[in-house]
Formats: C-alpha cells, structure tokens, sequence
C-alpha cells in the first residue's frame, strides 16, 4: 500500500524482477510511480512497496543573487504563467519560480539588464483568467508605475495573453512600456523559449517604449522577438514559439538575440508621451458569439439581458436574415451588439448587403477592423463609460488604444 | 577470464533502429534523408537547468564550453514535433510491440505502467534539449547466463551534419537500448554478447538494417581504473579490439601514475604566458596566435609522450581536454622539436618557465580566451593523471582506439516527459506480444526441412532477404535455387562490380519462377538479374525467353552453327570450342544450361574433326 507514503520517500520494491530500493513518487491510475536509481520512473502494483525511510529534505537553492543598483529598475507580475522553474530530479517535479531571486537564478542574464522587483497577483493557467483578475493586473500595474518603475513586465499563460493585454491596455494610460511575456514551450526544458523572451521582454521595458505590448518569438529561430501592439495581437498557432502575431500590419518593433538591440517603429507610442492613468471599471455581462451557417435565433437570444454582446459574424460581417429579427429583439431589450468579422483581417462594412442595411437598421454598431476578442474587451470597458447608445457606439469606433486602424493598409 | 588482465569488467548498450513505419513520438516516417534535400532550417539556442541542488549535470556543464548555437535542417519528412514546436504525440503502439517482443525474447519482465523520461542531452542533438526514452522491461537472462538489466525505447537523436548544424530526419526514429549486466570479463566475451543480442533484433524482423542502424556502447573497467563509457561502436568485429585497446590504456595510465608518484611528479596550477617567445617561432600556429601559454608539469617528462594505445599518448588525452575550448590541440616537450619549433626554442621554452629536463612543458595557442580555457582543461587532465584514470565518455576511432568525449554523465539528469501519458499494460497484453522465431533456430529448421548445409542456412537466416526467400519458398521455388538467386550469386556478382541494389523483391521473384517453370534456365540467373538491374523491361528480359531446349533442339542448332563455319572448325580443330560456345550461347541463353552448350559444341566438334 502507498497509504502514508510521501514523495521522495525511499522504498523497497518486490516485483517478478526481484527487490530493488527505490524512491516513491505519486500514484496514479492506480499504481505507484517510482524511480529507479538509474533516473526511471515506472509504475507498479502499489501492493508490491514497503516504506524504507522517510524522504531526505530537499536541498535549498544555493547562491546568492545580487542585482546591479546602478541599472534601471522594472516591475515583474506574475499571473501564473511559466517564466522560470525549477527541476526536482529527485522526485522528477518541476516547480514554477515567482520571487525575483528565484527568476534571476533560473536566467543570470536578466541581471545584465535591469534590477527587478516582484508582485504576484494571481497563480493560475491563463484559461481561468477573468476580467476581475484583468481589473486586479490593471491596479498593480498602475500601483507599480506609481511607484516609479521604468517599466513593467508581466509574465501571463499564453492562451489568453492577448485579451489580458487588450484588457490593461484600454484600462491603464501608461507613460512606460508594459510588457506581456509567456512561454510556448515549458521552462523546465533546455530549448524553452523562456529565456529569450524573458530577456527581450526585459530590453523592451527598459526601452524607449511608451505602451501595452506583447513580446514574444518572432519566427522559429532563437534570433529576435516581435513587439506587438496589445490591442492588434492574436494567438495564431496552437503550439508554435512565433505564435503571436500583430493582425492588419507590421509589428511595432524587434528586439534582436542575444544582442537584445531594440528597434521601434515610429507607430510605436513613446516612453512619457501619455500620463498614467487608471480607468478600471469594466461591465463584465457581455458576450462574445461566432455566427455559423445554421445558427438558431434562439442562441442569440439567450444573450438577452446582457449589457453587450460582440459578433463574431461572416465575411464583411453579417449573420443569416432568419437571425435578424433575434438581434433586432436583443438591441430592442437593451443589449449593445457589435459586429466584427471571424475573418480576422479586414474591416466590417455593413451596408454592402441587405442583410447588413438590415443589420444596421436594428442597431448593430460596426464594429471596423477591431478583432473580435479586442472588441469584447473593449465593450466592457466602455459600457460603464458611456451613457447612451450614440456614446457607445462612438467610442466603439474611435480608435483610443491603436486597436482601430484608420485606413487599411496593404499587406496581409 | 583473460590471464593478461584477471580483473576486467565489461557490460554493453545496444542502440538498434526499429522499423516502425512512424517516429517514435510523431507520424512522421522514419526515412533517412541526404541532407541536401532539406527543405528549411532554423538556429536555437540551449541553456542548462539548474538541477534541484542548484548544479548544473557535469555532462551537460562540459558542453557550455562549446557554442550553444545550433543550427537544424528539415525536411518534407520532419514535422514540428522534430522542431520542438508541437507536443510529441502518444508512444508510438509498434515500437512498444518490437521492445516488449525483444524482451520477451531475453526473458525479461514487462515494467506495469511505462513512463516516458526526458534525460537531459544539451550537445545539440535533441532539439529539445532532452532525449525522450522510457523503461519496458527488467531483468533478463542470456542463455551463457549474462545478465540484462533493461530494455528501453528512446528515440534517435539528430545527426550531425558540422560542427553546430544538426539534421532532423534521424531524430525521433524509435530505437531499443538493451543494457546488459556488467557480466562479461573478456573482450570475446563482449563481442560474443553483441553477436548475440543483435541476433535476436533482428529475429524480429522489424529493426532496421545497414551501417549505422545498430550502435554499441561499450563499459569497462578493470580493476584499480575507472569506468568508461565508449560510445557508437558500430562494427560489431572490433568490439574485442575496443575492449582489448580500453585494458591496455587503462594498465599504461595506472603505470605512469605509479612513475609519476615514484618521481614525486606535481602540476604547476598557474599557466605561464610565453607569447613573447613564440612570436618568431618556425611554427606558424605559434607565430599567429594572439596568445600562447605554457604549463609546467614537473617530473612528467618522457610520460606525456608515452604510448597508451595504438596511436595515442598521454599527451592525445590532454590534446582532447583542450579542444573542448576551440584550440586545435596541445604541443609538449616530449615530442618536440617538430612541427616547426626548432631545439632553440624549446631551449628557450625550458629556461624560461623554469623548466628541468625532468619537466614536461605542454603549450597551447589560440585568442586569449581560448588559450586561458585549454590550459585549465590540460591541468585538469594532468592532475588526473595522477590519480590513475578518469572516469569518462569516450567515442571510437577507426582502429578501435578511442578519444575523450565527455566526463560520465551524473545520475540526476531524468525527469518525466509530462507531454505524453503513461502506458499501462494488462497482463493480456504481455501475453499477446509475439516471440519470432531466433534466427538461430531458423538457420537449424532449414537444415532439417531443405536438407541445407549448416553454413548456407545460417547465411540465408542471418541475411537481409530472409523475407524474400521464405516467400519464394513458399511460393515453389527449390531452397536451393532461391538461396543461390537471391543471397549467393547477388554477393558474387557485387565482387564482380555489378551492382543489383536496384533489383526489387518482385523481380527476384519472377527471375526464380520463369526458373521454376522451366522458362529460364538456372545457369541464366546472373544474366536476367543484371539485365533487370541494367533497368531494361521484365517484359523484354522474361518475355523473350521461350521454352527450355530440348537435348535434339540443341544438338540441331549445334550441327547447324559448326556446319555454317566449317573452315573456322577445321582450322582450330578442339581450340574453335571457346569462340563458339560464344556463338552457340548468343542464341540460346537462357534456355538451356551452358554445361549442357558445352558438352553438346564437344560431341559435335569431336564428329568434325574425325
């Protein structure tokens, strides 16, 4: 029996092989993981273990991390996504690394850069994030610029980086770079990509930088990172390192590896043009909904009683003429509806078609070239905002955060 | 036991490609490529983790020396799991099958639930930084009583292409790695082992075959010395010499530590900076360095330069510490002057570091950072050597020497591949994994069954188109005629220069049965498979051939030809035998035996000339 057993505990194992010691690692579907002397792990038959003696403590981290007073100083927030971890060999067990002392021992090369403070507001995959938690990032990332920091960096699971991005990026004005990071390959590994986007991150807030970006691997190779506009970037790949990119036209800036050379382009907002401010408030009943062919009424309807709902609609943005007559109900009831479109690029026009004049005669706002995701993000932002319909819809198509592009450029 | 060295102890690692139709962990085939079809690449770095007692494993710390830049080449065969930019995919089912099949074969005993590891490898081969490679079975039993402690499945690593630049076609193909118990205390001990596990590979059927698909690591240590790990051994007839050339060295380097001791010998710890002295040196690697540096190892002298090996010395060790950083090797006083540094020079050397004639003075050159890192690692090294021998990672060299390559990898290296899930196996399913027939066995069943020669059935058992015969012998064909088709006349003809490694399994087979059927004669075999193998039609080389002759037909045609040239035959009288076996052959090639030609052009002859 594994009943009382603890990770690392050593134990004998009597299997048809013959007795060997070993050290317990967990249990699972029903047997004892345990490795082997050699480094293997393996399961057998819990009922094959007997407890030999408790685990050994596990050594504590060694070495002293010292940071340069004489560099810049900038703010790490970690939400939970992976920039550092530390490998348990013993007992196989990766753990995540938060304190600054732990993340510079995981990448010395950070202290070439900057000096670093540390604030952990949430631990948690980024599929759980909420937008209470974007409201908590928001205040600490207002807190920690209050405080004088030249820049900020948060560290965010990958998946939904880009709403937590756009989510800041409309609540905070910020005179400094505030810079997204993650990892797409984990940290316990040698290849990961942490590193490199740690550094780059880090040579981006120390930069001439002045907004919300998102700083992630630019192509496949460990050779520069894109700087990309909060508001216009998009998770693109499921598991590539160069899955973020910026939608409708070029990033805002490279950072170069391992020289860690920054270059802005003139789009890109600098350090001190905007005061720092915080407008944190956000109406979180709004929903996000992808019209398909065959879509029943009866799904748009359920949004009813919502402050807002974002479509996600096809092509120059549009939903079937049977679904009209819901969204109609919908606007009628109160609820603000914006159409995007799932085509990602481009921008909606809604009186090319009947059912788009249809669309616009019952009050659906068009929503430009504004991603779906941004425009969810923003809706809930400015809901709390505005007074009326005419002051929603305004501010829903002027561009506050460069997530609407004016003109639409050539390119993809 | 081997009289000459009463105290060996050798166990061995097998490394053999499975044939599995997909990568070990992606769908991807497991197709070697040339690496000038590689269709992209990409550049990546890899940096060591820190392991839980805040160390870096000394494996993984010795190749920080070098670049940790490296460049991948991919192909329309590799995918992203090969890039590192996909999660692998499950335990490929078919690989697991071979592993637990070979198992069973040895005897072993099925791991419960197998968990696949990462075993940290940061030299660039894995893209990942880690090796995926999980336990199947423990404990096992050769028949001469030779332990096998494991057998795992891992995948292949990259191959390297230069220095830096890696090709993923090799990565990921799924590999078996049976490790023995360190039983052996021969060096023919060793080789018969390896002759024996890769026997029972390839009784599957389903490992890979050709140079390079099977690699042997080799462990020894004798007594007083220190475990060794030689990597990729990949003939299987120089085992013994590995072994043989691994005893020597060890026995020569506990010699010179006992001379060393004797002398009283010690290593100056502080290089000398000698780059003055070299800057008119008759050797131009020493004229152009920007730093040359001297170390000082007292009473060495005349050690360094000892044989330890065929081709290597003491010195060659040092040579190799010292190329980890970039030098391309070491010069020491017990072989100079040469290579351009004149007696004057070492002169001059010896005055001015201080050195006796007892002394050994070793130099290395390079930038400044090259040179202060080499002179370190030739410390290290000569510190060593007082101490006996290190225990290390070598690889082999053509002759059976061996190089240094790395310290031995620490323990704590391996933790679980979190991307991919447990298996679990019931115990049906151990029941259910095939055991082949050993082709030892094999070569004995074709004995008794086609009344074969012992010799011919273990050729045709051990031989790659084994497959092939068993199906044309299933198909009719006499054995005989199938081995001589298909394993002994291709060998003969290679020997020849004819190269019939584009013959397809189906041309064999229709070559043997337009024999079987009477169309074609054997005697014909050599000329219709280098006729395929010259790429002209089957239709043409086994459509023309009409029935076999028969004996009237042939005496008919013979009476004809000697008729037609009938002043040629009494000319040459029994000598025109040879130009017209040609004519007589030319027409009916392979339709009739050419004993028979012969035999039939003599009768003929001897009725003309009387």
């Amino acid at each position: 029996m594994t009943a009382g057993l603890r990770p690392g505990d050593r134990v004998r194992w009597q299997g048809s092989s013959g007795a060997r010691d070993a050290t317990y690692i967990t249990d699972r579907d029903g047997m004892a993981v345990l490795k082997l002397d050699s480094g293997y792990n393996l399961g057998v038959p819990a009922g094959e273990c007997t407890f030999l003696a408790r685990a050994p403590a596990a050594a504590p981290p060694c070495g002293a991390v010292t940071q340069d007073p004489n560099l810049p100083e900038l703010s790490i927030i970690s939400t939970g996504g992976t920039i550092a971890s530390r490998i348990d060999y013993r007992t196989g067990a990766v753990t995540s690394q938060f304190s600054a002392e732990d993340i510079l021992r995981a990448i010395p090369q950070l202290r070439t850069v900057a000096r670093y403070r540390t604030t952990q507001i949430a631990s948690i995959l980024s599929e759980n994030m909420t937008p209470s938690l974007w409201q908590d990032l928001a205040r600490a990332v207002y807190r920690e610029i209050g405080k004088g920091v030249q820049g900020v960096i948060v560290t965010h699971g990958t998946d939904t980086m880009a709403y937590s991005a756009a989510a800041v990026s409309f609540m905070v004005e910020t005179p400094v770079p505030v810079i997204f990071v993650g990892a797409q390959r984990s940290a316990d590994r040698p290849s990961s990509d942490n590193a490199m986007n740690a550094l780059c991150s880090a040579a981006a807030a120390v930069s001439p930088l002045g907004e919300v970006a998102v700083v992630m691997h630019g192509g496949t190779s460990d050779d520069r990172c894109a700087i990309h506009r909060a508001t216009r970037v998009r998770k693109m790949h499921t598991s590539r390192r160069d899955a973020f990119q910026t939608l409708g036209g070029p990033p805002l800036g490279t950072v170069k590896y391992p020289s860690l050379q920054v270059d802005l382009t003139p789009d890109a907002a600098r350090r001190g043009a905007a005061p720092l401010r915080l407008r944190d408030a956000l109406e979180e009943h709004c929903g996000l909904l992808t019209f398909h062919p065959g879509l029943r009424p009866d799904v748009i309807r359920a949004f009813s009683g919502y402050r807002g709902l974002v479509l996600a609609g096809t092509g120059l943005g549009h939903v079937s003429s049977e679904c009209v007559g819901a969204v109609k109900g919908l606007i009628d009831g109160g609820t603000e509806v914006v159409m995007t479109s799932q085509c990602l690029h481009g921008r909606v026009c809604d009186r090319v078609y009947d059912t788009g004049r249809d669309l616009l005669a019952a009050g659906v706002i068009e929503g430009e070239d504004l991603l779906p995701e941004v425009a969810l993000v923003k809706l809930m932002w400015v809901l709390p905002q505005a007074r009326d319909h005419d002051a929603v819809a305004a501010l829903m198509r002027e561009n506050l955060r460069g997530e609407i592009r004016p003109r639409s450029l050539h390119g993809p | 036991m081997d009289p000459d060295v009463p105290s060996l102890t050798a166990g061995i690692e097998i490394h053999q490609q499975l044939d599995t139709e997909r990568k070990l962990f992606c769908r991807c085939p497991t197709l070697l490529r040339d690496t000038k079809e590689h269709s992209g690449g990409f550049t990546r770095f890899l940096r060591a983790t820190e392991s839980e007692m805040g160390e870096i494993d000394r494996a993984a710390l010795e190749e920080l020396k070098h670049v940790r830049r490296f460049t991948y080449y991919t192909y329309d065969t590799t995918c992203l799991v090969e890039d590192d930019e996909e999660p692998p995919q499950p335990l490929n089912p078919e690989a697991l099958e071979i592993a637990l099949s070979v198992a069973r074969i040895l005897g072993m005993n099925p791991v419960r639930q197998v968990h696949p590891m990462r075993k940290l490898v940061i030299d660039g081969s894995n893209t990942c930084g880690f090796q995926r490679t999980a336990l199947v079975a423990l404990a096992g039993r050769l028949p001469d009583g030779t332990g096998i402690d494991t057998i795992c499945l891992e995948e292949d690593a990259a191959q390297r292409v230069e220095e830096g630049v890696f090709s993923l076609d090799r990565l990921g193909i799924p590999l078996v790695e049976i490790t023995t118990a360190p039983d052996m205390h021969t060096p023919e001990a060793v080789q018969a082992t390896a002759e024996y596990i890769g026997m029972v590979l390839r009784s599957t059927g389903r490992v890979k075959r050709g140079l390079g698909t099977i690699r042997q690591d080799v462990n020894i240590s004798i007594a007083g010395g220190a475990r060794v790990e030689i990597k990729g051994v990949q003939e299987l007839d120089l085992i013994a010499e590995v072994v043989r050339r691994e005893v020597r060295r060890q026995q020569s380097l506990l010699a010179i530590r006992d001379d060393l001791r004797g002398r009283g010998a010690s290593v100056e710890r502080q290089p000398q900076d000698v780059t003055s002295l070299s800057a008119r040196s008759g050797s131009r690697i020493l004229s152009k360095a920007s730093c040359v540096l001297a170390v000082v190892l007292r009473g060495f002298a005349g050690l360094v330069g000892r044989e330890i090996q065929p081709g290597r010395r003491l010195g060659s060790e040092m040579a190799d510490y010292a190329k980890r950083c970039g030098v391309g090797g070491i010069f020491h006083t017990d072989e100079l002057p040469a290579y351009g540094i004149t007696a004057g020079e070492v002169e001059t050397l010896r005055a001015h570091t201080g050195a006796g004639t007892g002394d050994c003075v070793v130099i290395v050159a390079g930038t400044p950072e090259q040179a202060g890192c080499a002179a370190q690692q030739v410390i290290r090294r000569a510190a060593m050597a007082l101490e006996g021998v290190p225990e290390e990672t070598r690889r082999m060299l053509p002759e059976g020497s061996t190089a240094y390559m790395r310290p031995l990898p620490g323990a704590a290296r391996m933790y679980p591949e979190t991307d991919v899930l447990p298996v679990t196996l019931d115990e049906g399913a151990w029941d259910r994994v095939p055991v082949p027939e050993l082709l030892s066995d094999r070569a004995g069943r074709f004995v008794k069954e086609y009344g074969l020669d012992t010799a011919v059935a273990r050729q045709i058992a051990f031989s790659e188109r084994l497959p092939l015969f068993e199906r044309a012998v299933a198909e009719g064909v006499n054995p005989r005629l199938a081995h001589r088709a298909l394993i002994a006349t291709p060998v003969e003809m290679a020997r020849k220069g004819t190269d019939l490694s584009r013959l397809t399994d189906s041309q064999y087979l229709s070559v043997l049965q337009a024999v079987s059927t009477g169309k074609a004669a054997k005697e014909a075999v050599p000329d219709l498979l280098a006729a395929l193998a010259a790429g002209k039609p089957e239709a043409e080389v086994l459509g023309s051939l009409t029935a076999t002759l028969s004996p009237a037909e042939l005496d008919a045609i013979v009476a004809r030809v000697l008729k037609d040239r009938e002043t040629f035959v009494r000319e040459r009288g029994k000598a025109a035998l040879g130009p017209l076996m040609g004519v007589v052959m030319a027409e009916v090639r392979g339709r009739v035996d050419g004993k028979l030609v012969s035999e039939a052009l003599k009768r003929g002859l001897e009725k003309v000339v009387k």
